[in-house]
C-alpha cells in the first residue's frame, strides 16, 4: 500500500521526478564538455562519471524519502502502522527507487553515447545500476531516516550516506570498466547482488530503528 | 519534567479527556500512550502486557489523530482514507469509502490540496468513522480547526464508539460538551 501511495504522489508532482532525472542528464551532459572530446579518455572516464552521476542523482532526491511524511503527519501513520516498520521501509525504499533509480536504469546506455561506450557494455552499464541503484535507495533510507528534523538535514544526509555509497560505486563503475578491458564484470556484478540482498535484508530495520528514533 | 506520577486505569466504554493548558503535556501522554514516545519513566499496558512488546499487535487496537491531519495534498480525499486505513491493517470498500467521507462532509474526488484547514482535518476525522474495529482511539485536540456541525458529528462518532464499548481518550483545553467518564487534568 505505501509503495501504490508513494507512486500516486510521485505521479502527481512530476517535477520532483523529472528533478533527479534532469540532474542526473545534465550532470552527465557537462562532464564531455570538460574534459573534452577525446575519444579513448571519454571510453576511459565514461562508466565512473555515468554512476557517480546516478549516485548523487538519488541522494539528491532522498532528502524528500522521509521529510513529507514526517511534516504531514502521516510518517506517524506509518509507524502505528499494522505492518512491521521494517516492511513499511522496504516499501518505501522501493518505491524511491521505482522513481529515482529506475528511470536512471533506463536512460543510462542513452547517456553512455556520449561517451562512446562500447555497445556490448550498454547492458553491462544497465545491469549494474540495475542491482546497484536499489541499494543506494536501501541504505539511503537509514540516513533520510537518521536525519528527519534535523536542521541541515541534507548536507549531514549526504556526509552521512556517501560513504557507505562508495563500495557500491566502485563495484559498479569496476563491472563496466572490467568488461570494457575484455575481462568480463561478472565478479563485480556478483559481488553488487550480494550487496543488494544484504542491504534487502537489513537496512529496512535499521531504517525502521532511525524511524522510531526520528519520530520520539 | 512534563508531568510524574500519573497513573490510570481505562476500562472499555469509557471516555477520558485530558485537560490542561498549553505546553502541560496532553500531546507528549497521546503520544506515549500510542507508543510514538516512550516515557523517561514509567510504562504503558494494553491488556497487562507492555506496549513496546506487542507494536503491530498493539497498534492494530489503536486510532491515534495526532496534531497534523495526516493526509496527502497530492491525493483525493478517497485515496488518503483508503491509504490509512491499509496501512491500519483494514480492507475497506469503496462503498465504506464513500459513506465515511460523506459522514464527515468531505468531497471523495477532490485531492486534499484543494480542500481548506477545516476540511482536511475532516478527512482525517473520516478514520474513525471506518475505525469502530480498533478498540482504543487516542485523539489529539480532535475539535481543533472544525465547524460547529462537523464537531457534533465527531462527539456523534466518540459517543458511538464508547456505546459500543471502545475507549476513547481524547485532549483538549476546553470542554467539549462530550459525556466524559473521566478527566485528568495536567
Amino acid at each position: 500500500m505505501v509503495v501504490w501511495r508513494d507512486l500516486l504522489v510521485a505521479m502527481r508532482r512530476r517535477s520532483d521526478v523529472a528533478t533527479a532525472l534532469l540532474f542526473f542528464v545534465v550532470v552527465t551532459s557537462l562532464f564531455p564538455l570538460g574534459i573534452g572530446a577525446e575519444p579513448n579518455k571519454l571510453r576511459a572516464n565514461g562508466p565512473g562519471v555515468i554512476w557517480v552521476a546516478a549516485l548523487l542523482s538519488s541522494m539528491l532526491s532522498l532528502g524528500r524519502l522521509f521529510a513529507a511524511d514526517h511534516a504531514d503527519g502521516t510518517l506517524e501513520q506509518l509507524v502505528l502502522g499494522a505492518a512491521p516498520l521494517g516492511v513499511t521501509a522496504a516499501g518505501k525504499a522501493f518505491a524511491h527507487w521505482l522513481v529515482s533509480g529506475l528511470p536512471l536504469v533506463a536512460i543510462a546506455p542513452l547517456l553512455a553515447l556520449q561517451y562512446d561506450l562500447d555497445p556490448g557494455l550498454y547492458g553491462v552499464l544497465a545491469l549494474s545500476l540495475l542491482l546497484g541503484t536499489p541499494v543506494l535507495s536501501l541504505v539511503g533510507g537509514i540516513g533520510a531516516a537518521l536525519t528527519l528534523g534535523v536542521r541541515g538535514g541534507g548536507v549531514l544526509l549526504a556526509l552521512l550516506v556517501l560513504p557507505l555509497y562508495v563500495p557500491v560505486l566502485v563495484m559498479g563503475a569496476g563491472a563496466v570498466e572490467m568488461a570494457s578491458a575484455g575481462l568480463g564484470g561478472q565478479g563485480q556484478l556478483l559481488i553488487l547482488g550480494a550487496m543488494l540482498i544484504v542491504a534487502a535484508a537489513f537496512a529496512p530495520w535499521a531504517t525502521a530503528a532511525a524511524l522510531r528514533i526520528s519520530s520520539e | 519534567m512534563l508531568f510524574r506520577g500519573l497513573a490510570f486505569a481505562l476500562s472499555a466504554g469509557e471516555v477520558l479527556r485530558i485537560a490542561g493548558p498549553n505546553g502541560s503535556g496532553k500531546t507528549s501522554l497521546l503520544r506515549i500512550l500510542c507508543g510514538l514516545l516512550t516515557p523517561s519513566a514509567g510504562e504503558v499496558r494494553w491488556n497487562g502486557a507492555r506496549i513496546q512488546t506487542l507494536r503491530e499487535e498493539y497498534a492494530r487496537h489503536v486510532v491515534y489523530l495526532g496534531h497534523a491531519p495526516a493526509v496527502k495534498d497530492e491525493l483525493t480525499g478517497a485515496e488518503n482514507l483508503r491509504a490509512t486505513c491499509v496501512l491500519a491493517g483494514l480492507a475497506p470498500s469503496a462503498q465504506d469509502i464513500r459513506d465515511a467521507l460523506a459522514r464527515v462532509g468531505v468531497p471523495g474526488d477532490k485531492p486534499v490540496r484543494h480542500l481548506s484547514q477545516g476540511q482536511r482535518r475532516r478527512a482525517a476525522m473520516a478514520r474513525l468513522v471506518l475505525g469502530w474495529q480498533a478498540p482504543l482511539w487516542l485523539l489529539d485536540e480532535p475539535f481543533n480547526a472544525l465547524d460547529a456541525a462537523a464537531a457534533a458529528v465527531i462527539r456523534t462518532l466518540l459517543g458511538e464508539h464508547a456505546q459500543r464499548g471502545g475507549s476513547v481518550v481524547y485532549s483538549t483545553h476546553q470542554d467539549a460538551g462530550l459525556r466524559d467518564s473521566r478527566v485528568i487534568e495536567l
